[in-house]
């Protein structure tokens, strides 16, 4: 019997998009400058809103309220900063499931994954670095260190909430006042933690939040009373930034790229590995900057992996965002889809062979179903360039040695997967990749207490941990 | 000439490249002169292409050296700052020409060094134990962090304290598991190649440190914007320098450290090591 | 490859691991579907049909078998859309009965034997129960595999039991009970999944029901898998059975939704998959009124049979 699921999906009455929005300045939203915008559902492309655009003098602005509020909350007693933080995770467990429907409203992703992954570990952040605030003694940097100053930071669209949990929850802990500026496509719930700021009584200008495109973010960078620099975001972007921070103080953390191996021996527990490239390369539609984007399978289970993995991709289920079924979502902006598929033509000319899994894709809205591409060559541009899509190269190994050889050959270093059955196999081959995250038997797991961020091109830094405070320390 | 009538014979300052010495590949050399002015010697001025030859030793070094045990490394060290000890006239000597200190004071500066190494030697086997961790995630995983040298790491000695300056920058990114170039002191480069003599015959492998004289201005920008150059510490870098260096460090996004003023004889704190150190996570998850 | 326990330790011991943890997220994952509207009601309706119900007490009386047989054919004797269920399962002395309070009804008589639950007697006694049982009208005999045998590494031993009893059973289709809480790790459950499937096993069945944990849906999760890749293999499809603590129409569901997405369409029907309950027959019924008339239902409405 054939088992159709009915749509199920969550409701949007939970939120309440206003027409507009401004700027969050100095605890007050604000007009904008700049020439302001529409966000849009990329799954179903209607406008959601209209979003002020910030301009040098508004990055200004935002900038000196960080900065006068920054005396007062860096003199705060930890355990009172902590207490803010305290609140502001609870409000947001509090509001999840708002926050979980405009987070897949505006940026497309699956509700389950909004509602199961973004959410529990936003709240999680904030839970664990307000437990810092009062402890930062303790943390390894000195008696008493003491925090930067303002932060800048810019955040891209796969995780906005999330990336924005990983930057505020820290620099607030450490004591500095922040400017952050979500990315141009995904800036609603950045808005909504606006008002969760409000509501949790922060001081005015601890936290300011900036909505604009790349000049924005280009602006508040830039901008010479903006302490300490954080970024996610493209190795391109990230490049520009550690150029334009040269010879400033600025402290900078950028967390970039990645082009990961997650690499499957033949002893391998196959079905937990078939998940796992699943989860590694299909969550949030391959908008992962770890993303298991490269599977090195050892050559004798090739064909069975393969088969296993198609057989598997045959039952992801792509649609409606909202849908609580829905495996797959929308890909992010139009911008994105056209990457994605220049890539992957870019893939069949270069000779590599191409399977798409079978599933209608809707009429509106950006979408590509997944896809995974055989007999693909290290020289391979979809081998070499992170495509940031549900788009799969498989290679072969046949030693371990050649698997480290391959997986390392590459300028990014984030993360990679190694899949064998065997403890002291898993060891070396931890030791010997040069990536910031090895997931062993598993793939794209995420934890506050756990440091995450790359070798080489991927960037520099650590967000998560104890490590995740010296980015806001003056150490 | 000496008292005795005895012409001394003197020394030839080569480069130190994948643990030989050789000349510039260019040919060329520059007069090196002691404080007061008086010529001591003609060094070797290396060229961007001895600077890419450099950066090829070390990397070859590279998985030897990152892949030694810690202890191993550290009895390394310490047996160079053995090794130094023994040379400790020839470098006060060295010193006191170089930087025109009193030879007691050239002294302390020499035992200061040998000292640091000394220190330095010791971190071998416990930064790790410092700067990792367990991590208590919330899940069934097994969650560790570990450090581990960034890779090759240029380093840009600073231009006064030419032998504790330079152990002083050199000693903390080896010590870890890094290799390293060192773009010695363009004014006083002199000790830094009787280090290289110490460093060629104390264990440690070719490569791991290569040591360029030369003119920084020309050097380092190369080094910074090397692409098989994991980090840079620009110590020994005038603002202007140390800003063109960085941009160029930008490309591949090394890690940089920045010039800062520094007190040789102070507790050099972790800073140096944990600079070119990159903290690695690793999960496994936790079941029967 | 039956042949020693050398050759089947082998084979068994070769197949691929088994992750805890990602098969525990795996099933966990899968749990979170959300089956609504003319899925669910689908989905009750298919599940109920699945329905082994048991009764596998001390106490079981004639009376108490054949008022569950009653219920088998006409699970709500106010509605007669509702299906009826797959089989009654029962312990071998009331097969006779259950046998003809289901004659020409179409629900099979499942019997449980070999020294059910513990299965720790002679091989004679399990094959004769076996063959008793068959003669006494059972169209299914669950047996219970020797977990002392399979945890002692005597796989050789396992096998044959099961070939002795699949021979005592003639035609009547063959459930093999792994008793997967006892075997403690899911390698184990792969391993005795594809002995049963190898020895000849038409249906591997979780649990006897008297054992912590029983069915769950990651074990399940497990078995499913080992038909679908010994179907692969073989060209030969065999069913699962999970049973043992499923009480709600949720849990069943998420059976379904399980089976559905890791072995796949072919295997939702009651000839390849089963579901092992007493109590679960009526929230089943509960939630089927409620998808009916849109009121929730009370217990008072339903028979306790």
């Amino acid at each position: 019997m054939r088992f159709e699921y009915a749509p199920a999906p969550e409701s949007r009455d939970v939120v309440d998009i206003k027409p507009s929005y401004g700027l969050f300045i100095n605890g007050d939203f604000v007009d904008g400058s700049g020439t302001a915008f529409k966000t849009i559902n990329p799954a179903s492309e209607e406008m959601l809103a209209e979003v002020a655009a910030a301009d040098e003098a508004d990055v200004d602005r935002a900038v000196t309220a960080a900065r006068k509020a920054f005396e007062s909350w860096a003199a705060l007693p930890g355990r009172e900063r902590a207490k803010y933080l305290f609140r502001i995770a609870r409000i947001i467990q509090e509001r999840a499931r708002e926050l979980a429907v405009l987070e897949s409203l505006d940026n497309g992703k699956p509700i389950r994954e909004s509602r199961d992954v973004d959410l529990p570990l936003v709240a999680a952040h904030f839970f664990y670095y307000a437990g810092w605030a009062d402890k930062l003694g303790h943390a390894g940097f000195g008696a008493d260190p003491r925090p930067l100053g303002v932060a800048g930071q810019v955040i891209p669209w796969n995780f906005p909430l999330l990336m924005l949990a990983w930057k505020i929850a820290p620099a607030l802990a450490c004591g500095n006042t922040v400017v952050l500026k979500p990315a141009e496509t995904t800036p609603l719930t950045a808005l909504a933690f606006a008002e969760i700021c409000v509501q949790a009584g922060l001081p005015p200008g601890v936290v300011n939040i900036l909505t604009g495109a790349g000049a924005t973010g280009a602006a508040l960078v830039n901008h010479p009373g903006v302490d300490k620099v954080a970024f996610t975001g493209s190795t391109e972007v990230g490049r520009l930034i550690a150029r334009s921070v040269a010879g400033t103080g600025k402290k900078v953390t950028l967390e970039l790229g990645g082009k990961a191996a997650n690499i499957v021996f033949d002893d391998a527990a196959l079905d937990q590995a078939v998940e796992g490239i699943v989860n590694g390369i299909f969550f949030n539609q391959g908008h992962v900057c770890c993303a298991g984007s490269r599977l090195l399978v050892q050559e004798s289970i090739a064909e069975e992996l393969l088969d296993a993995l198609k057989r598997r991709l045959g039952t992801l289920r792509l649609g409606d965002p909202l849908d609580k079924n829905t495996d797959i979502g929308a890909i992010n902006s139009a911008e994105q889809l056209a990457r994605i598929r220049s890539l992957t033509e870019s893939g069949e000319l270069e000779g590599a062979e191409r399977w798409t899994a079978s599933c209608p894709l809707p009429d509106k809205g950006f979408w590509f179903p997944p896809t995974l591409f055989t007999g693909v060559a290290q020289s391979h541009r979809i081998a070499r360039e992170e495509i940031f899509g549900p788009v799969l190269s498989v290679l072969t190994f046949r030693t371990p040695a050649e698997a480290v050889e391959k997986a390392n050959n590459t300028p990014y270093g984030l993360s990679a997967g190694v899949w064998t059955e065997k403890g002291s196999r898993i060891l070396w081959m931890a030791d010997k990749l040069r990536a910031g995250v090895v997931w062993a038997n598993t793939f794209n797991r995420f934890d506050p207490a756990s440091p995450f961020g790359g070798y080489k091109e991927s960037g520099h830094g650590r967000e998560g941990g104890r490590h995740g405070l010296e980015a806001y320390l003056d150490v | 000439m000496s008292e005795t009538g005895r012409l001394a014979v003197r020394k030839t300052y080569k480069l130190f490249v994948g643990g030989a010495f050789p000349r510039s590949e260019s040919g060329r050399s520059y007069v090196v002169s002691s404080s007061k002015g008086d010529f001591l010697a003609n060094a070797a001025r290396a060229s961007r292409k001895d600077a890419r030859d450099a950066v090829v030793a070390a990397r070859k070094a590279f998985p030897g050296w990152s892949g030694a045990t810690p202890y191993n490394r550290g009895q390394i060290l310490y047996r160079v700052a053995e090794m130094m000890e023994g040379r400790r006239a020839q470098f006060v000597a060295e010193v006191v020409d170089a930087d025109g200190v009193s030879a007691r004071k050239a002294g302390e500066l020499v035992d200061a060094a040998v000292d640091r190494l000394v220190w330095y030697a010791g971190w071998s086997d416990k930064i790790g134990a410092i700067q990792g961790a367990a991590n208590p995630v919330a899940g069934p995983y097994f969650n560790l962090s570990t450090a581990e040298p960034t890779g090759v790491v240029a380093v840009v000695a600073p231009p006064f304290g030419p032998l504790l300056g330079l152990v002083s920058v050199v000693a903390p990114v080896i010590v870890t598991g890094n290799t390293c170039v060192v773009v010695a002191s363009e004014r006083a480069p002199l000790p830094s190649i009787t280090l290289a003599e110490v460093l060629a015959t104390s264990d440690l492998p070719g490569g791991v440190v290569n040591i360029l004289t030369g003119h920084t201005g020309e050097l380092a920008p190369w080094l910074a914007g090397h692409m098989d150059v994991n980090g840079i510490d620009l110590t020994g870098c005038d603002p202007d320098l140390a800003r063109t260096c960085e941009q160029e460090a930008a490309e591949n996004l090394k890690r940089v450290l920045r010039p800062a003023k520094t007190d040789w004889l102070a507790d050099p704190g972790l800073d140096r090591m944990t600079t070119f150190l990159e903290t690695k996570t690793v999960w496994h998850p936790v079941g029967i | 490859m039956a042949s020693s326990n050398a050759t089947l330790r082998a084979f068994l011991y070769g197949l691929p691991g088994v992750d805890r943890v990602g098969a525990d997220q795996r099933a966990a994952t899968l749990g979170t579907r959300s089956i609504k509207t003319t899925a669910k009601a689908e989905a009750i309706d298919l599940a109920i049909s699945m329905v082994d119900l048991t009764t596998l007490e001390g106490a079981d009386t004639p009376g108490k078998v054949r008022a569950m047989c009653a219920k088998a054919v006409r699970p709500d004797p106010g509605e007669p859309s509702v299906p009826r269920v797959a089989a009654v399962c029962v312990y071998p002395d009331l097969v006779a009965c259950a046998a003809s309070a289901l004659s020409g009804s179409g629900v099979k008589v499942a019997s449980v034997a070999t020294g059910f639950p513990s299965g720790r007697t002679s091989l004679e006694v399990k094959t004769a129960d076996t063959a008793l049982a068959v003669a006494a009208g059972a169209d299914e005999i669950d047996m219970v595999i020797d977990r002392g045998a399979f945890l002692a590494g005597d796989l050789a031993r396992v096998f044959e039991e099961i070939v002795a009893v699949k021979q005592a059973a003639g035609d009547a289709h063959l459930k093999v009970i792994l008793e997967t809480g006892e075997l403690a790790t899911y390698d184990n459950v792969r391993r005795a999944s594809w002995l049963a499937m190898l020895a000849g096993a038409d249906f591997i069945k979780t649990s006897t029901g008297k054992v912590s944990p029983a069915a769950t849906p990651p074990v399940t999760l497990i078995m499913l898998e080992a038909v679908r890749d010994f179907r692969a293999a073989t060209g030969r499809m065999v069913g699962v059975k999970a049973a043992g603590g499923i009480r709600t129409t949720k849990d069943a569901i998420k059976y379904l939704v399980l089976v559905n997405e890791t072995a796949g369409e072919d295997w939702l029907d009651p000839a390849w998959f089963r579901i092992g309950a007493s109590s679960l027959l009526n929230d089943l019924l509960m939630q089927r009124q409620k998808m009916a008339t849109g009121r929730y239902a009370g217990p008072d409405y339903f028979t306790l049979d």
